[in-house]
């Protein structure tokens, strides 16, 4: 599977970074040589094999359903870059 | 002063509290170590004023007779810690003047032992990284040369800025975090011991993340009973932590009897990779030596998916990222760089605040999750993941622990080029089976290869094996006696 520079451009605004146009080029050849060299995992048979999604052999824990935290929005907003009356400020998404 | 910085931690702890030394002495011989070692980039954010009164509050629970484990030990904290009220950056420039309002678990332990914080260490950014090379704050420089030579080494990576602080006695243990090695190859490119415990031990609450399901924090110290010292003040259950495992954290300094009489070795020949230096084949052998003279049973096992542990590593890793860094936006912290609408805001602030190694990540990451590529992708290698887990499982059956090597090569040049992302990513290739699989590895400092620079061997265990591999990690870091000692140190 070869990335072109289109399929670099549309990842990288699925992933919300801007590319310029002429690094997606050098950058579509970097990411062919990551994808070519994973693709070595094709030789492994893993039929009938479960994905392995937690490192650990755990159930989740539950919990119950009550409120432990909170309350503190200057705390919570004491990064954020804009901000105004305990909101984060953002461009208009609305029109 | 250098009589101070040459103690370890245990030595040093001991005299703590036989009131021999006191931890403000300490801590101030620390702090001009890191103004001796600056050169060396070790440090992102100092923090000698909160380190004095934290020593100052230590002596007076010394005096009181209620040290804690870690009581007036002053120790570097990785910049991918959550510390309450400094600055958190993860290297990165995205997080630059970040200040939690909270502090991570692990962290928080460490203080509630009474340990001391000097500040917060230099890594590649977000962790990403075997060089320290991709900190927005700068590289980092071993502490080692090879003999006769001024070429600036990298110190390893990610935690690397916390190997390089430890070596050069510029703190006297420092916390590490490691996802696919970031322990373990530092410690090893950096002469320390380097132990990254079982998925779970350690909380991940409050460190930045970079692969949920591998992240994991661990001591990078200068002997192994320091390393199981640490380790005990870091782990514990947490219930903010849904990965973190609720069992006892047992005494991991009794551990060290010394005695490994009966255990059995596991030596994978898959472990035995094409250009493999003959200094680090010869030094693994010698390890086998090692552990047959303390009345270890050496046995061959057999790993057979460990040539695929670093692809698949390459694309759960980067997955993993790329859903976990969508939260740097512009918006909550952090940096922002504005745009004519709320799209282009975060596309230029991503941009402008990830360097390339972390965008090539997220790229691959978001990619390998994209539709018509999760099954051929992301879903393959979750299934291979299993299998190499399973390798591990089959091995238990016949050994106790598995002996390997840490690191393909000692530590190279700052100015050697990596052109091709995976040839960097190749230093990873021994460390990584157990990070997929979740278990316990160390590395421990064992000989030096012809330029002097040191080389580790790992001891990889089941889970939940810490005792044991400690126990082991004691009596090879006995056998190998490694005396080097890096060119650029305080003294």
């Amino acid at each position: 599977m070869a990335l072109d520079k289109q399929t670099v451009a549309k990842v990288a605004h699925l992933a919300r970074i801007r590319v310029a146009d002429d690094e997606l080029e050098t950058l579509a050849g970097e990411l062919n040589g990551i994808i070519h060299w994973v693709e070595q995992l094709g030789e492994v048979d893993t039929d009938g094999v479960e994905p392995m999604t937690s490192a650990v052999d755990l159930k989740l824990r539950l919990r119950d359903d009550e409120v432990t935290d909170g309350d503190y929005p200057d705390r919570v907003l004491s990064n954020g870059p804009s901000t105004e009356l305990h909101f984060y400020v953002v461009p208009k998404v609305v029109e | 002063m250098s009589e101070l910085l040459s103690l370890s931690l245990a030595d040093a702890r001991d005299k703590l509290r036989a009131k021999e030394i006191t931890a403000v002495e300490l801590t101030e011989a620390y702090i001009a170590a890191m103004d001796q070692t600056r050169d060396l980039n070790c440090y992102i954010t100092e923090t000698p004023d909160k380190a004095r009164e934290m020593a100052k509050a230590s002596d007076a629970r010394i005096a009181a007779g209620n040290p804690g484990a870690m009581e007036g030990l002053p120790i570097g904290m990785k910049d991918l810690f959550c510390t309450d009220g400094v600055q958190s950056t993860a290297g990165s420039h995205i997080l630059e003047g970040f200040t939690p309002t909270y502090e991570s678990t692990v962290s928080q332990n460490l203080w509630d032992a009474g340990a001391v914080m000097l500040g917060k260490t230099n890594l590649d950014e977000f962790a990403m990284g075997s060089s320290n090379l991709t900190s927005y704050y700068g590289a980092v420089k071993n502490p080692y040369t090879k003999a006769g030579s001024n070429q600036a080494l990298v110190p390893g990576g990610s935690s690397g800025g916390s190997a390089a602080a430890v070596a050069a006695r510029a703190a006297l243990a420092a916390t590490g975090t490691d996802t696919g090695g970031s322990i373990r190859q530092p410690a090893a490119f950096a002469g320390l011991v380097g132990f990254k415990p079982t998925y779970g031990r350690c909380s991940r609450w409050g460190i930045v993340a970079f692969a949920s399901s591998l992240d994991q924090a661990g001591p990078m110290t200068r002997t192994v009973r320091d390393s199981a010292i640490m380790l005990g003040a870091m782990a514990g259950f947490d219930a903010k932590d849904s990965t973190s495992v609720d069992m006892a954290v047992p005494d991991y300094e009794k551990a060290l009897t010394g005695d490994i009489r009966g255990m059995k070795i596991g030596i994978p020949k898959e472990y035995r990779v094409d250009n493999m230096p003959g200094e680090i084949e010869a030094l693994w052998k010698q390890g086998v030596e090692w552990m047959k003279d303390a009345g270890a049973e050496v046995v061959d096992v057999t790993l057979p998916h460990t040539k695929y542990a670093l692809p698949t590593y390459y694309i759960v890793a980067p997955a993993e990222a790329s859903s976990n860094l969508a939260r740097y936006d512009g918006v909550r912290y952090g940096l922002r760089v504005e745009g004519k609408d709320l799209n282009e805001m975060y596309e230029n602030t991503r941009a402008a605040g990830f360097g390339a190694e972390v965008r090539r990540r997220v790229l691959i990451g978001t990619y390998v999750l994209s539709a018509g590529y999760y099954d051929a992708y992301y879903l393959k290698a979750q299934k291979v993941r299993t299998r190499i887990a399973q390798d591990f499982k089959n091995a238990w059956g016949q050994c106790d622990l598995v002996l390997t090597p840490t690191t393909p090569s000692a530590a190279f040049g700052m100015d050697e080029k990596f052109d091709d992302p995976v040839a960097m990513y190749l230093n990873d290739v021994f460390t990584v089976p157990a990070s997929l699989a979740g278990l316990p590895g160390i590395s421990v400092p064992a000989g030096v290869d012809k330029d002097g620079l040191p080389l580790g061997l790992q001891l990889i265990g089941p889970a939940f094996g810490e005792e044991t591999v400690l126990r082991a990690a004691g009596v090879l870091e006995q056998a190998a006696g490694f005396s080097a000692k890096p060119a650029l140190m305080a003294a």
